[in-house]
């Protein structure tokens, strides 16, 4: 069987600051990471490559400096990478980006495709299913275990929602999107760092590479159907009263002003 | 024409599809709001999205709708935007909606806006502005979807206001369309849900919310929660942790809240909790650390032992009420 695990490089949003006089998002020296979920994606793949040899391909869509994220994939254990990077492709919303990494995967082969619940930067959580409505397979999204259905192509995913845990059993070919799970990821190991840099390689598709799988009023800006009109940081809240204050002020700070506010 | 696709689990409305019928009331350029619901038996429930301001009711039932599974839900939404043409689409932010709106939008190609947190319309253009919080909160984004219809959007719930219900007319009528057993593309072999008994944090006036910063030891902030007539939150710290449910939780990826009170003890304030909490009228935010986060959203702050104060307000409280 074949693995497919879409990763994203993200900045590390907690370390994402706003700058207090221009009012804008300070990304300079913030860290870029493989999007949290896509790690967990990347776990369980491993996982079941670990119980049943399966191939594992990672994928991503980037910059050239993605490259990064991958060999940190090829790192923790995935057999081949690939990196999206065309300047084509840019500006692609979730419609475009998902039309994009659909004709990748079309064109690399799968069983089973595997991407993050959600990216920390875009935070949409719509690439994964858009993903498999392109490519006509059903989907199992929110799961936090995947198991292999023993002797038949189907795997059992188990999800969860605000309100219930579900299980349901889908059939190869489909897609799971992925949230943190009962295993963490695993680690890089020293070996598999060496062999990421020096045995494995991370190959490039650019538009070319994809022609025939992907056409092109389907990709970047041109074919995406939302735009950006504008973003802001975020308005702080008008800042309040901090206290640093008695035990006992404290209490009666507190008790105060639920009085006033005719809480009590 | 807005049309707004409601959710039912086991024949219970979910609120966000009353919010987002009162937000479309106010968007509809032509004043036209029509409500899509999808289920099994649920006919029913068509009175009262009609009462809360649905201009028409359309409706699938079917078997394979009981219980939600993207393929049929997806099938039956784009049947029913083909035959109504919407200007605008809104669907509810919750697990569903999100598993079930983007699929939608891949598959009549148009542009899907994420967990919206405000609609308006360009007097100017008439487009439907959607803006959403991205970067774990930190940035708020205008979307727009120029050249494609509809304009869709997922919405979070909680953040629009449902109409005050009123005995209204309006048109309830089926949608022309069969499912085959090739729809049901998954097998749904277990649901368990999640503490049945445990509180809907979204409705409550007063509440209480502990984060990493607690130990553990949840005691004096139940008992907080008592006096004051409220219930138990937590931070995503707090839940992974164990020491509270799943469905206390407050944030991006839990609840979003708006209580008269919200009391933060032991809560560092990251955006991602924040997010789900700034809208409380009074918010009262209790951490040792002086430069935590959470100050800047509290309207009172202070700065102390929540192991110590909490038990101590507690004391102060009840001192107060049985004084009176
Ligand atoms: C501020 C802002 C707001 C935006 N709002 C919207 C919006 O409302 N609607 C919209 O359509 N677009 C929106 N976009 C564009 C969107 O962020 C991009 O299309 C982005 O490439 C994918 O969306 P995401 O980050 O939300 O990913 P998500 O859909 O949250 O990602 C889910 C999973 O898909 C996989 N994945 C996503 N992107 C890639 C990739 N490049 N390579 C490999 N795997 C990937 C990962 O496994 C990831 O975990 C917005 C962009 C910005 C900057
Ligand atoms: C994609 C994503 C989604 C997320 N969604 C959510 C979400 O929905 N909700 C959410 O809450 N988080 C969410 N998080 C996590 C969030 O980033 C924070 O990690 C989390 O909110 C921290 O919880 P905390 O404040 O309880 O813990 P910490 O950040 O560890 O803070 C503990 C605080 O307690 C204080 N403290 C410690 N001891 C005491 C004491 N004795 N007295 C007083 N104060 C004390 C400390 O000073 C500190 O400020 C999300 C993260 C990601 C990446």
């Amino acid at each position: 069987m074949k693995i497919i695990v879409c990763i994203k490089q993200v900045p590390d949003t907690n370390e994402v600051r706003i700058d207090p006089i221009k009012g804008t998002l300070i990304r300079e020296g913030v860290p870029s990471i493989i999007n949290p979920d896509d790690l967990c994606g990347l776990e369980a793949a491993l996982a079941l490559k670990d119980a049943h040899g399966f191939h594992i391909t990672a994928l991503s869509m980037g910059p050239p400096q993605a490259d990064v994220a991958l060999r940190e994939a090829l790192a923790m254990g995935c057999d081949a990478a690939f990196l999206v990077s065309d300047r084509a492709f840019g500006g692609a919303d979730t419609w475009a980006t998902s039309k994009t990494l659909a004709g990748a995967i079309q064109k690399l082969g799968f069983d089973l495709i595997i991407t993050g619940r959600q990216a920390i930067d875009g935070d949409t959580a719509q690439v994964g299913p858009q993903i498999a409505e392109h490519l006509g397979i059903p989907q199992a999204t929110y799961a936090h275990n995947v198991e292999k259905v023993c002797g038949e192509n189907a795997f059992v995913v188990e999800r969860l929602f605000e309100d219930c845990r579900q299980k349901v059993k889908v059939k190869a070919p489909c897609l799971i999107t992925a949230i943190s799970g009962a295993g963490a990821p695993r680690y890089m190991t020293v070996a598999g760092i060496v062999a990421a840099y020096d045995e494995k390689t991370v190959d490039m598709l650019t538009f070319e590479d994809l022609k025939g799988f992907v056409d092109e009023g389907d990709i970047g800006l041109k074919g995406s159907p939302t735009q950006v009109r504008k973003s802001y940081p975020k308005a702080a809240k008008g800042q309040g009263i901090v206290h640093e204050v008695s035990e006992d002020e404290a209490v009666e700070i507190i008790v105060n002003k639920l009085k006033e506010g005719g809480l009590i | 024409m807005i049309l707004i696709i409601c959710e039912q689990r086991d024949g219970i409305l979910h609120k966000v599809s009353l919010e987002l019928i009162g937000k479309a009331r106010e968007l509809a350029t032509d004043n036209r709001v029509v409500a899509l619901l999808l289920g099994h038996k649920i006919e029913g429930l068509a009175r009262t999205l009609v009462d809360h301001g649905a201009d028409k009711v359309i409706f699938a039932d079917d078997e394979i709708l009981a219980q939600y599974m993207t393929e049929p839900y997806a099938k039956a939404a784009c049947a029913a935007i083909r035959q109504e043409n919407p200007e605008i689409v809104l669907i509810g932010a919750t697990y569903i909606g999100r598993d079930l709106g983007p699929r939608i939008a891949a598959r009549i190609k148009t542009g899907l806006t994420a967990d919206c947190t405000f609609l308006e319309i360009d007097a100017e253009t008439g487009e439907l502005l959607m803006t959403r919080p991205a970067f774990g909160g930190n940035l708020m984004a205008t979307i727009v979807c120029p050249n494609h219809r509809p304009q869709m959007a997922t919405v979070r719930p909680g953040v629009m206001l449902a109409a005050e219900p009123a005995a209204r007319n309006g048109e309830v009528a089926r949608l022309d369309i069969s499912f085959e057993a090739a729809d049901a593309n998954i097998e749904i072999l277990e649901t368990t849900k999640i503490s049945k008994e445990a509180v809907d944090i979204t409705k409550a006036n007063v509440l209480i919310s502990g984060g990493r910063g607690m130990g553990g030891d949840f005691s004096d902030l139940r008992r907080l929660a008592e006096i004051l007539g409220g219930e138990l939150a937590a931070s995503r710290a707090a839940v992974d942790a164990g020491h509270a449910e799943k469905a206390a939780q407050v944030g991006q990826t839990g609840k979003t809240v708006r209580p008269d009170l919200y009391i933060a003890a032991g809560i560092s304030g990251a955006v991602q909790h924040t997010a789900g909490m700034e809208e409380s009228a009074l918010t009262i935010a209790i951490n040792k650390d002086p430069a935590a986060p959470i100050f800047d959203v509290a309207d009172i702050g202070i700065v102390g032992n929540v192991a110590r104060i909490v038990p101590k307000l507690n004391a102060g409280l009840l001192e107060v009420i049985s004084n009176r």
